[in-house]
């Protein structure tokens, strides 16, 4: 019975058409990449940055410098594709949590995420919390798990549907915060307090193989959950009673997509730090390309946040020479004209 | 199929805003909901739409509980529409009316030729088809509440709530709303506001007071000059036409008691 239904359901045009679409989109994605892996202080040709690629994936023995080879493959493209899952994980957590929260103001770190992972953090690193044992980013996500968990009892005590989530939130937020300046104010010393307001802004220096083996999972684990709850999304349009009355499953669809928000951001907040501004605004641009319906905003948010961070990235290494500025700092400083420029030419086209 | 209330309670924290409601919609009928402001028709037909789960009693879809029907299969019988539903979504009003078929979609039957069918019929059904690509924030009240019935449509139901569907219309689409409602091959419940309007569509009336059904039967049966006193505190002549329809007269100069 399942099967002739699975066989229909691939052989139909529409399916052949996002699957094609979808493999462009990788492609896309693939270039870009490659592009961000070759461009740097020392510029490397794309077509060392391929061969380097083809070598460690399938041996292809192409002679490659060992320098070259190695600032690309250990250095850049981890770098890289790091960024890429952060920037689509955070676009898709926005995404999520505006329509759950019926609020286009709302982004990932709405739910006390980024604040939690600053105390955290500065706990490891200026408290000396866990005696060397745990690692900052081990601690950003046990800092955002906790945040996160103190807003969710908060939203669930109050018991008042959305708003509840977003003041509980911004409780939570406000309080994280403040036990951050707290200890940064008064017991880091300058050069401590200069290192987490970088890390604070999102920075990608330290980044290897081992945490793309988290992020990319944990990217596409996300968005894959969040795919499949698209309709349901759809159906919170009018709200969460007007969901119900379509069938909705209204409680566990708001736990599930909930939780699957906050586990994406932590995850990636506990790598690189708080990135702003791609998960509130990425998804209002995916939006304006191909309207309201979740089973292309989600797909779409996840593309142009994973390029957009990757090249944020970029930009960030290259726009003051010899020095690697925090991404977050490009990421609102070129992401906000691009938005506005979005904005401009939607309300013209409409 | 057959929905029906079975002593229903439901209180929302400690305060009891429906006592005891038993209820029962018949195939094919037009039964309005009238009550004053706070008495709990809101409640009771978010609970006649499965939405809340009673605290006791039982709410019944063809003789089983809600409960064991689950959401999807109670959207596929049950389309509501509430009485404020709003969004600031860039969406078109076909959009809108394709929502409808949330209940009958998964992965493994996707958005079909028929959906589309369904959407469009529901469009013609409510007299949209032409404004169907117009964008949500265009259109006007009565445009909206016009998709949002076609939204409930598209859920191909056996019954059609609607709380309140005339609020903020003009009295011409107020009517054309009504008219065009009765007119549907569904079973329709609709908390209505205006006596006359009750008196002029439905087939049946329930009259609710502070939470409980205090009368039920014929628009004849239900709106008196001694109902509209008790229920509503208002004076009001009833006037009975040949066929036995009947019309709320006003009188100016409310009781002092009672305006107090």
């Amino acid at each position: 019975m399942i099967g002739p239904v699975i066989g229909n359901v691939i052989s139909s045009p529409v399916f052949l058409k996002r699957i094609s679409v979808a493999f462009a989109a990788l492609m896309l994605l693939a270039a870009v990449l490659a592009v961000a892996a070759s461009v740097g202080e020392t510029a490397i040709p794309v077509g060392t940055v391929i061969d380097t690629i083809a070598n460690h994936l399938w041996d292809a023995g192409h002679p490659v410098d060992a320098i070259d080879a190695g600032i690309v493959w250990n250095y850049r493209l981890s770098r890289a594709i790091v960024a890429a899952s952060c920037g689509a994980a955070l676009a898709v957590s926005g995404a999520v949590l505006q329509a759950l929260l019926r609020n286009s103001l709302a982004d990932p770190y709405l739910l006390g995420i980024s604040a939690g992972a600053s105390t955290g953090a500065v706990s490891i690193v200026i408290l000396g919390l866990g005696a060397g044992m745990l690692s900052l980013s081990l601690g950003a996500f046990i800092g955002a798990v906790a945040a996160f968990a103190f807003v969710t009892l908060l939203a669930l005590q109050a018991r008042r549907g959305t708003g509840a989530i977003i003041l509980a939130g911004i409780a939570g937020s406000q309080m994280f915060n403040a036990l951050t300046s707290f200890i940064v104010t008064k017991s880091a010393s300058a050069e401590q307090a200069r290192g987490i307001m970088f890390w604070l802004l999102g920075n990608l220096s330290g980044v290897r193989w081992p945490d793309v083996w988290l992020a990319l999972p944990v990217a596409i684990v996300g968005l894959v959950v969040c795919l499949w709850h698209a309709r349901a999304l759809d159906a919170f349009t009018f709200g969460r009673e007007s969901a119900a009355s379509l069938g909705v499953p209204v409680r566990r669809v708001y736990a599930i997509l909930i939780a699957a928000a906050a586990m994406m951001t932590a995850v990636m907040v506990s790598i690189v730090g708080s990135i702003g501004f791609v998960g509130l605004v990425i998804p209002h641009a995916a939006r304006f390309f191909v309207g309201t319906r979740h089973g292309l905003v989600l797909p779409l948010s996840a593309l142009i946040g994973a390029l957009f961070l990757v090249c944020a990235d970029v930009i960030s290494r290259v726009i003051v020479p010899g020095q690697v500025l925090p991404i977050g700092v490009i990421t609102a400083l070129v992401g906000a004209p691009a938005f506005a420029l979005i904005l401009c030419h939607g309300r013209i086209l409409r | 199929m057959t929905l029906e209330l079975r002593d229903i309670v439901w209180s929302a924290g400690f305060r009891k805003i429906i006592k005891n409601v038993s209820l029962r919609v018949e195939p094919g009928e037009f039964l309005g909901l009238i009550g004053p402001n706070g008495s709990g028709k809101t409640s009771l037909m978010s609970v006649l739409a499965g939405i809340r789960p009673p605290d006791q009693g039982h709410a019944m879809l063809a003789g089983q509980d809600m409960k064991k029907h689950g959401r999807r299969k109670l959207a596929r019988q049950i389309g509501f529409v509430e009485q404020q539903a709003d969004t600031t979504d860039r969406l078109t009003a076909r959009e809108a009316v394709a929502l409808g078929r949330t209940p009958y979609l998964s992965m493994l039957s996707p958005w079909s030729e028929r959906d589309d069918a369904i959407v469009n019929r529901a469009l013609g059904d409510v007299d949209m088809t032409h404004m169907a690509d117009r964008f949500w924030h265009t259109l006007s009240g009565g445009e909206k509440q016009r998709v949002h019935i076609a939204r409930a449509l598209a859920q191909e139901p056996k019954f059609l709530l609607l709380d309140e569907p005339t609020n903020h219309l003009d009295i011409r689409h107020q009517l054309g709303l009504l008219e065009l409602v009765r007119e549907l091959p569904v079973t329709v419940v609709a908390a209505l506001h205006d006596l006359n309007h009750a008196a002029m569509y439905c087939d049946r009336i329930a009259m609710m007071r502070d939470g409980e059904l205090v009368g039920i039967g014929s628009p004849a049966d239900i709106l008196t000059s001694e109902n509209l006193r008790d229920v509503f505190g208002v004076e009001a002549t009833i006037e009975h036409g040949p066929n036995g329809e009947c019309a709320v007269r006003y009188h100016a100069g409310m009781k002092k008691d009672r305006a107090a």
